[in-house]
């Protein structure tokens, strides 16, 4: 069974990207537009990965990778943000909440896919 | 996997590379064009962004030095000049030059690289060239893999890494992905089942892999972890060699100097204990700890002896006449074997059948071996021909893109050299004849870029190469009015658009208005024809007015040997390629007299029409009252040759029936039987087209 | 007339053809065989008797008698097969001849030898460089080049399918049905 993985971000672009690149890659997308949106959606489904941005409207990355945590079912799942190069704070911040691993912004299909290789295995 | 990837890296480095070519010659006339330069850079920065990721370093490095001038070009720091349009072309055909050495076609000239980079950083203002000239490179190349450095990774992550989702496992298996390795886990630290806690990771890895990819692949696995987790690369094996001779023991120089007897050191040493037991009984290491050290020694002996066996065994570059002389050699046991066989046969000794099966065996071996070394991909030969839709399109005002599909298609490499010319020729009358300028084709409702798509693949024991554009395709009735005023034809033939088509392949047909520097002198198609019908091949035409046109070759693997079908008429023999065969059914005189003098049989149902080849031969003699049919099929059409007997598979050796027999028809070679008799090769495809052209 | 071209002497080996003697430079013969195994090419004038293995090469062979308008050559316990060094259109062509008979080599000094007589031959005199006379016979001394002329040789086509088309009755009339 192909593998589930949740892109949360408030660009529809990016997410269509993303979502569209992993589905190529042959895994199942589930998409959420915001921090909040990823969360509801997470209580009730199981994923396998989660892949989010640091900076969206109602509850930012950050937010998120904690509140994900702490549900019981994705204690243990690859957590990726997307950031750009700028933010190396961010990226201190985002592994202190849990993230498994970044992406820097911008990145091309191959990468994600890559990232989503190591991460995932 | 990886080859694939590396296999998708270059295809897209080749389109890039041609579109490149295609934005730096409008660059030239349109220096100021920031579309242009921010589509050069974004060529290069991909070509060297995948590059690295698929592997391909020292295209991505070179390619690096070109994308630091654009990039400057693109923040108005830099100016366009012709001399950097020429460093940059330059520099795009190295990088081709590189992935063609990659492919194993050809080799770089590492200088050459070395002088474009220089130039490039020439151009660089001032500030900028911190960099001296870069020296000439010492003997790169695959010595690189080839020589895997040894690592020992101790890879001790921290104790809360499951909390971060990661999953060290996925680390290693990435690490083993780099090289040769050995893990070896270190489970001291583990505690007892009541104080372990399942979410903590207590073990440690200490791994030893060799691999050329580079101290840098190895931190990169780690790259989302090292801010967390102790880890330690060591160089342990630099992969240099030439240094394993010099780490004498103390005995054994002792011994070379004589100062010491041989017995008495043997003697010595058994009574001796091992350094490690020492070590154990002090109470200074673990026993773990010696038996990893001691699986690292044993690692790094085997990683020696594997590269010396490698060295050997690396690929060697021989002049292509060698292999011409092998297969010509080959060519001559194949022939004698079957002569063997046949006279073994005769003789009754089943010892001496024994060993013409078994020579036969290997005979049949060394063909496909000497063959296959013959073999290379066609790639080599599209990518030139990119180069050439640029110039040519460039040349003449119009908007050509090139794409090509199955450029790992193997073939013979001397078909592959016989088919550049009529390929080259065949894009150059796409170019000159088949695209419309970009202006016509806008106003048709085409987009302004034409497109040449050419095409390889395997089908049966030929390739098929098709070349197909999306130009103003033929038209019917000006190549007709053409043929008949040239007299090919007569005004009231009755042609087939296929027949009609073909007439392109007449001598001294053209129908350019114009003559150009591209084509349209009037000479050209029919070599075209002759130079595919002398590799054995064929070439047809298909097109739509106003879509395009598709001309599509299908040329044997080989031109050395074939598989055929050996049978008899009266006491002619004759041979007919086992690709084309079908099946083989019999033909009584009441199948004869039931056609009514129709040349049709049925078979499995359905009517095939059959050429009674003693009669179109005009061989004498009277048939057998049992004839058989060879049911060949040739593109889609089945047709069946009548012959007396067939006799049974034959591996036949080709061999030209020379000048002389230059224009027969119905027969495409000879082969030398085993008795020594000569045998003729059946043109099947001729003998078809031949008849289907007396079809009234 | 130069000395030198008085003394010029050139081997010839001759043969027969229809009880006719004939000749050829030496230097253009490579050997001679016994008559073997001729495998008919379908589809090619009479006079291209068809194929030989020569060691490993298939070589053509041609019958002179046809060529020259004579009846068919009749295989005897002498007809052998001279295989002869041709230049066409500057290529070098290897070829059988079939002779009746091979007799032996002669000396023929160029004064021996009298250009050919454009009438009393049935020959064509292009073939034809001379004739030349031994032990009070006349030898038709042999241009073995032009006997193999382009036109002669290598448009065997037209001829060739023009010999042995079946007629239109009896084949593939049935195909377009």
């Amino acid at each position: 069974m192909a593998k589930i993985i949740m892109t949360a971000d408030d660009s529809a672009s990016v997410r269509q990207m993303v979502s569209f690149t992993l589905k190529q890659g042959g895994y199942d997308v589930i998409e959420a537009v915001d921090g909040m949106d990823a969360l509801t959606k997470l209580q009730s489904t199981k994923v396998d990965m989660l892949i989010t941005d640091l900076n969206m409207p109602n509850l930012d990355g950050i937010g998120l990778i904690k509140a994900a945590r702490a549900i019981p079912a994705c204690k243990f799942i690859p957590i990726v943000m997307l950031s750009t190069e700028s933010q190396d704070t961010k990226k201190q911040e985002g592994k202190a909440a849990g993230a498994t691993g970044w992406i820097i912004k911008p990145f091309k299909p191959e990468q994600l896919i890559a990232v989503v290789k190591k991460v995932l295995g | 996997m990886t080859d694939q990837h590396g296999q998708a890296y270059k295809e897209e480095a080749y389109e890039l590379l041609a579109e490149l070519e295609t934005s730096l010659l409008e660059l030239e006339e349109s220096p100021d064009d920031r579309e242009l330069i921010g589509r050069v850079f974004r060529a290069m920065h991909t070509i060297k962004g995948s590059g690295a990721m698929f592997g391909f370093d020292d295209i991505a490095a070179f390619t690096h030095e070109v994308e630091t001038v654009f990039d400057l070009v693109r923040n108005d720091k830099l100016t366009v000049t012709k001399e950097l349009i020429n460093l940059t072309l330059a520099a795009r055909d190295q990088i081709t030059a590189m992935l063609d050495a990659s492919g194993g076609a050809g080799s770089v000239n590492a200088s050459v690289s070395v002088k474009i980079i220089n130039g490039l950083r020439a151009l660089l203002p001032q500030a900028t060239t911190s960099a001296a000239p870069v020296a000439v490179p010492v003997e790169t190349g695959p010595a690189t893999t080839l020589n895997g450095v040894t690592y020992r990774i101790r890879f001790r992550p921290s104790r809360d890494i499951f909390a971060n989702g990661t999953n060290p496992i996925g680390l290693l298996n990435e690490l083993r992905e780099l090289g040769q390795s050995k893990v070896l886990a270190q489970l001291c630290n583990i505690p007892v089942l009541t104080d372990l806690d399942p979410e903590t990771c207590y073990i440690y890895w200490d791994v030893i892999l060799t691999s050329g990819r580079g101290i840098d692949a190895i931190r990169d696995v780690f790259i989302f972890v090292e801010d967390d987790c102790e880890i330690n690369i060591d160089v342990i094996e630099d992969g240099i060699p030439g240094d394993e001779g010099c780490d004498k023991k103390l005995g054994e120089i002792l011994v070379e100097r004589g100062d010491l007897a041989p017995d008495d050191m043997h003697e010595i040493i058994a009574t001796q204990k091992r350094f490690g037991e020492i070590l154990v009984d002090k109470g200074l290491v673990t026993p773990e700890s010696v038996q990893t050290a001691l699986v690292e020694q044993r690692y790094v002996k085997e990683v020696r002896k594997e590269r010396q066996k490698l060295e050997a065994a690396a690929s060697i570059r021989v002049p292509a006449e060698k292999l011409d002389i092998l297969v010509n050699l080959v060519g001559e046991l194949v022939t004698i074997q079957a002569r063997l066989t046949q006279t073994a046969n005769g003789r009754q000794d089943s010892e001496l059948e024994t060993i013409a099966e078994e020579v036969e065996r290997l005979t049949g071996e060394l063909r496909d071996n000497a063959l296959n070394i013959r073999m290379l991909p066609i790639g080599s030969t599209f990518s030139k021909f990119k180069r050439l839709v640029h110039d040519l399109s460039n040349e003449l005002g119009k908007q050509i893109e090139m794409t090509t599909a199955g450029a790992e298609t193997e073939l013979d490499k001397t078909v592959i050299e016989k088919l550049n010319d009529p390929l080259v020729h065949l894009i150059r009358n796409s170019i000159d004849h088949g695209i419309e300028s970009p202006e016509s084709r806008q106003a048709v409702g085409k987009t302004r870029m034409g497109t040449i798509h050419l095409a390889a693949t395997h089908s049966g024991d030929s390739v098929l190469i098709t070349i197909t554009d999306d130009g103003a395709g033929l038209d019917k009735e000006v190549i007709r009015a053409k043929a008949i005023e040239k007299g090919l034809i007569t005004a009231t033939a009755e042609l087939t658009e296929k027949e009609i088509f073909a007439q392109i392949f007449a001598p001294g047909f053209s129908t350019a208005k114009k003559v150009t520097n591209v084509s349209g002198r009037g000479v050209g198609m029919d070599v075209v024809k002759r130079a595919i019908d002398a590799l054995r091949g064929r070439i047809e035409i298909s097109s739509r007015r106003r879509e395009g046109t598709t001309i599509s070759i299908r040329i044997p693997l080989t031109l050395a040997i074939i598989e055929s079908l050996l049978v008899k008429i009266g006491v002619d023999r004759f041979l007919i390629p086992l690709s084309l065969v079908h099946e083989c059914v019999e033909l009584t005189r009441t199948d004869v007299a039931n056609a009514h003098g129709r040349n049709l049989a049925a078979v499995r149902g359905q009517m095939v029409p059959y050429i009674p080849l003693r009669k179109r031969f005009c061989i004498g003699g009277e048939a057998p009252d049992i004839e058989q049919i060879v049911i060949t099929q040739v593109d889609g059409i089945r047709v069946g040759v009548v012959v007396d007997h067939v006799i049974g598979e034959h591996q036949t050796v080709i061999k030209s029936l020379g000048k002389v027999y230059r224009d027969v028809s119905g027969v495409s070679g000879a082969t030398i039987l085993g008795d020594g008799a000569v045998a003729l090769i059946l043109d099947i495809p001729h003998l078809l087209r031949e008849v289907e052209l007396e079809a009234p | 007339m130069s000395v030198a071209a008085i003394t010029e002497t050139t081997q010839y080996l001759t043969f027969v053809l229809d009880r006719e003697t004939f000749a050829l430079d030496v230097a253009k013969v490579r050997e001679i065989l016994d008559s073997p195994g001729v495998t008919r090419v379908p589809q090619t004038p009479e006079y291209m008797r068809g194929v030989i293995n020569l060691r490993g090469s298939v070589v053509p062979v041609i019958d002179l008698r046809l060529k020259f308008g004579m009846s068919e050559t009749v295989q005897t316990v002498n007809t052998c097969v001279i295989v002869v060094e041709i230049d066409v259109e500057g290529e070098l062509i290897i070829l059988g001849a079939l002779a009746d008979s091979v007799q032996e080599v002669i000396d023929l000094e160029s004064e021996q030898i009298e250009p050919a007589p454009r009438i009393g031959t049935k020959l064509n005199t292009d073939f034809i460089k001379g004739i030349g006379k031994h032990n009070e016979q006349f030898i038709m001394i042999l241009n073995i080049d032009k006997v193999f002329s382009s036109e002669g040789l290598t448009s065997i086509r037209e001829t060739g399918t023009e010999y042995s088309k079946p007629d239109s009755n009896s084949s593939g009339s049935d195909f377009a049905s």
